[in-house]
């Protein structure tokens, strides 16, 4: 069973949005919303300072609450690669799901549903990268099977030091950031 | 830019011209040429190519089609410039199409200039107003009368058309208004400019010094993709920015300077590493002219002289000389692009080549490599009237080392009708009123002329002032010129139509010649169509029209590019050499060496104002792009920290901005943040749209431009030093 995750290199990362216009291009997301955002974290006090910059989404949870909570079962684990997504018919917008992610990675699209990252899942299934990870300009994001050891995705992990984001919440987010 | 030397290379290396370049093409990509996308319904997925105009870069792009309907777009994978991924403007570029503030029909003014209140005319309306106008001014003060402002390749057709006319003063906001003193100080010093793109081979560089350059929110697309290789193999970066940039954030060493003596800094570290040896003696010694005069002049810049000027502590001044130099010749001080900031901005431009020169660098991997083309000749129009008068721009040579045009002297010319009046302004795809400093003085000028023209995609503000507008297609709806690159390998790009213009738009060509004929200049245009101009420079050169929009890229063959592979160096200097003196400053009466001045102090209770870039917006032209605008729909005042503690400023708070001229921007959004020093404050260029039919943008963020009423001429060649305004804060809003 493959385990799909990303790992995005914060050394490389300039933060430039690439990965939210293509996501927004490739997903006809509505205006006014996003599914991916870049967060630009610093540390220090001028001029001795440090900045990681992370491009963020939805993190394909291990242990999902968006699902568990979810009293439809529209917020499903799919069955490739365990990726996240939401049933857009089953789905009735009650928004547990946006309350219940410490990622605030959800909104409510204007057609009624709850949307967010899909990992780009119809890209995938035809063995191409998510959006996001193609057009970068940095090539600073990675995308592949986390169980494979083989994996670039497996393989950056081990030999690179890395973290993911509130790992206290306990969800077990499959995207890793290199730092 | 064909640079004489660089047609001389392509000559010593064998050019290109005649041979048929082969095409590997890309696998399992569908692509249709653009005569089919006429056909309604078009069912499924197309994938056109054609080069991007979102910035001037003219990246290749593929867009996609659903159904008939523009969908996306994303890099050509053959295209040596996005290697198959562009930039987030790029990809936003669906945006330009979509735009619903976009300009509909041609324009005619009909209340007092600036009210923006129009008459929708027809095409043939619109052009006999002009043409009528045109020959008014002809008849009353000659030809010349009529210059034109233009940005991007874009503007070909209207230059060939005013060319034709009779006029030659025609210029860009590009040169006196941003790269132009970098040009002129790399000039003086090799001999030949940096070129765009620029010619820095930053992947192949182990230490990479930005000076105020911040790459990573300039998205140059070859020059971030290039950086973040460069991080990937490990340079060594150096930023020198007042701010703490994106690009700050991945250096080994952060110089926090304060604003406008960069040039202390680079005399400093020039002399430390003359002083303890540390130059490329070889290339020095082969290639250098005054090398001893100039070592004399630089001699008493201490580290400890710096730090008083500079505030970045001596120590850190020699370590990060020693860096610069322990890396050398793969040591590569970037020239950095918008080099318009104080005034003295050639000078600092010449410094930073010298410190290149030191390096032993150009022509060398991880230094400058010598850029390549293809030879496409020109279409072979008739010659151009002469004029008797020559260009208004730069009288009796006043800045004798402008080798482009001078905007603001055009300008100049239309308030003071000296050296002779101007009547007509043509302005294509540049909005003067965020590029040119003083806006006051834009006006002023405008109120001169007996006719202006805009030609544009958007309404801008320099829309707003025009008696005629004219609205032009979007890049994805229009043929442009072949796009003849001079870069790391030589190749031709084509930009061409991939979806209808929405409503009454019209390629800029279309224009050029509609309006050629109208004056009687149908000879210019032997051509009927803009496929026959491009077939014909395309087969003169033995290459495919087919083949170039199937593909959107011809590739060249490869050729030396550096001196390990062959290329060779030249310096099309006077002397033939590297000028670390320059006799031909010292001949004009300006320092043969760079000499440094102190910059002025901010009053009390006053913070210089800076600006630059975002990654997701190019200048002030895609603020209405409703893609964008998602990304980024208002800019923000960087404040330092304590000094927003000082005045009860927070992030979020909006406040005003008041420069020493009682100027009063528009709202902006507080950043209070660590990432800047006290003494200047920070914002995005583009904003603060005060055009009415820019209904996205209006009055969103704040605009730098209308705060920049003072600016410094850079007396060699002419350029408008822009960050000298001082800004107080009005917190009631």
């Amino acid at each position: 069973m493959a385990r799909f995750g990303m790992v995005i290199d914060t050394k490389k990362c300039v933060g430039c949005m690439d990965c939210v216009v293509a996501c927004k291009t490739e997903n006809n997301v509505p205006e006014g919303f996003n599914r991916d955002w870049i967060v630009q974290e610093v540390i220090g006090k001028y001029p001795d300072l440090h900045m990681e910059i992370r491009s963020e989404r939805c993190n394909h949870c291990d242990n999902p609450p968006c699902v568990s909570c979810c009293p439809t079962g529209a917020s499903h684990v799919h069955d490739l690669g365990g990726v996240v997504l939401v049933n857009h018919k089953e789905c009735i917008s009650c928004k547990a799901c946006l309350a219940s992610c410490p990622y605030d990675a959800r909104f409510i699209h204007p057609d009624g549903y709850a949307d967010k990252c899909t990992l780009c899942i119809h890209r995938v299934e035809k063995g191409m990268n998510p959006a996001c990870v193609d057009v970068c300009p940095t090539h600073c994001m990675y995308f592949g099977d986390l169980d494979d050891p083989n994996s670039e995705v497996s393989k950056l992990l081990k030999s690179r030091k890395h973290h993911t984001n509130i790992p206290a919440a306990g969800t077990k987010p499959q995207i890793f950031y290199l730092m | 830019m064909n640079s004489l030397s660089r047609r001389k290379f392509l000559k010593i290396t064998g050019a290109v011209l005649g041979t048929a370049a082969a095409l590997t093409g890309t696998a399992g990509m569908v692509v249709k040429s653009a005569k089919k996308i006429d056909e309604a319904k078009v069912k499924g997925i197309q994938k056109i190519p054609t080069y991007c105009d979102i910035c001037f870069w003219k990246c290749g792009a593929i867009a996609y089609l659903k159904n008939g309907k523009l969908w996306k777009v994303e890099g050509n994978p053959i295209d040596p410039l996005s290697k198959g991924r562009l930039c987030p403007r790029g990809t936003g570029g669906v945006g330009a199409h979509y735009d619903p503030d976009r300009l509909k029909s041609p324009l005619i003014r009909k209340s007092l200039r600036g009210k923006e209140e129009w008459v929708e005319v027809t095409w043939d309306e619109a052009f006999d107003y002009i043409a009528e106008k045109m020959n008014k001014i002809k008849a009353q003060y000659g030809p010349e009368s009529i210059a034109l402002f233009s940005h991007g390749i874009g503007g070909t057709f209207f230059k060939h058309t005013l060319k034709a006319f009779g006029t030659q003063n025609i210029s860009a906001p590009s040169f006196a208004q941003c790269r132009g003193p970098r040009d002129v100080g790399f000039k003086l010093t090799f001999g030949e400019d940096v070129s765009s793109p620029e010619r820095t081979d930053i992947k192949n560089a182990k230490c990479i010094v930005l000076i105020g350059s911040h790459l990573g929110e300039n998205m140059h697309n070859t020059q971030v993709q290039e950086f973040a290789e460069a991080i990937e193999n490990g340079a060594s970066v150096i930023v020198v920015d007042p701010r703490y940039s994106v690009a700050a954030s991945k250096a080994k060493y952060y110089l926090p300077i304060k604003p406008g003596t960069d040039l202390a800094l680079l005399l400093t570290w020039m002399n430390i590493i003359v002083k303890e040896n540390l130059y490329d003696k070889e290339f020095v010694s082969r290639y250098g002219f005054g090398f001893e005069q100039f070592t004399a002049e630089i001699s008493h810049y201490t580290p400890e002289w710096a730090y008083v000027e500079t505030g970045i502590d001596p120590e850190l001044i020699v370590k990060t000389a020693h860096e610069i130099a322990r890396y050398r010749p793969a040591s590569l001080i970037h020239p950095g692009r918008h080099a318009t900031w104080y005034g003295d901005d050639t000078q600092r431009s010449r410094a930073i080549a010298l410190l290149n020169a030191l390096m032993g660098n150009w022509g060398v991997k991880g230094g400058f490599y010598t850029p390549v083309s293809m030879d496409v000749p020109s279409y072979p129009y008739p010659p151009y009237p002469e004029s008797k008068k020559g260009k208004v721009d730069n009288p009796d040579n006043k800045y004798p080392f402008a080798h482009e045009t001078i905007t603001n002297g055009i300008r100049e010319a239309t308030i003071t009708g000296k050296p002779y009046p101007i009547k007509g302004w043509f302005v294509y795809a540049t909005n003067l009123i965020h590029a040119l400093p003083n806006e006051e003085e834009t006006i002023k000028a405008i109120q001169n002329l007996d006719l202006m023209v805009v030609i544009d995609v958007i309404p801008s503000e320099i829309a707003g002032w025009a008696d005629v507008v004219l609205p032009e297609s979007v890049y994805l709806e229009r043929y442009d010129d072949i796009n003849v690159e001079w870069f790391r390998e030589p190749f031709v790009s084509l930009r061409q139509p991939v979806v209808d213009s929405p409503h009454d738009q019209k390629p800029n060509w279309w224009m050029a010649k509609k309006l050629a004929e109208r004056l009687d200049l149908q000879n210019y245009y032997p051509w009927n169509h803009i496929e026959e101009y491009i077939e014909y420079r395309l087969n003169a050169v033995g290459y495919s029209f087919e083949q170039l929009k199937k593909d959107g890229i011809i590739p060249g063959e490869k050729q030396p590019i550096f001196t390990e592979e062959g290329a060779l160096l030249e310096f099309p200097t006077p002397s033939g050499k590297v000028e670390f003196y320059s006799l031909q400053l010292a001949g004009a009466g300006f320092d043969p060496v760079p000499k440094y001045t102190k910059p002025q102090e901010p009053p009390p209770g006053y913070f210089r104002l800076l600006y630059g870039r975002a990654p997701v917006h190019s200048f002030g032209r895609t603020q209405s792009n409703r893609v964008l605008m998602d990304m980024m729909d208002e800019n923000e005042i960087w404040i330092n920290s304590d000094i927003a503690h000082r005045y009860g400023l927070k992030s979020g708070d909006y406040i005003k901005l008041k420069n020493i001229d009682g100027i009063v921007s528009n709202k902006i959004k507080v950043k209070a943040t660590e990432r800047i020093r006290t003494d200047c404050v920070y914002m995005v260029h583009g904003f603060g749209h005060n055009s009415k039919m820019l209904k996205g943008a209006y009055m969103k963020g704040a605009s730098d431009a209308e705060l920049i009423t003072q600016y410094v001429i850079d007396p060699l060649m002419g350029g408008t030093g822009m960050n000298v305004n001082f800004v107080t804060f009005e917190v009631e809003v």
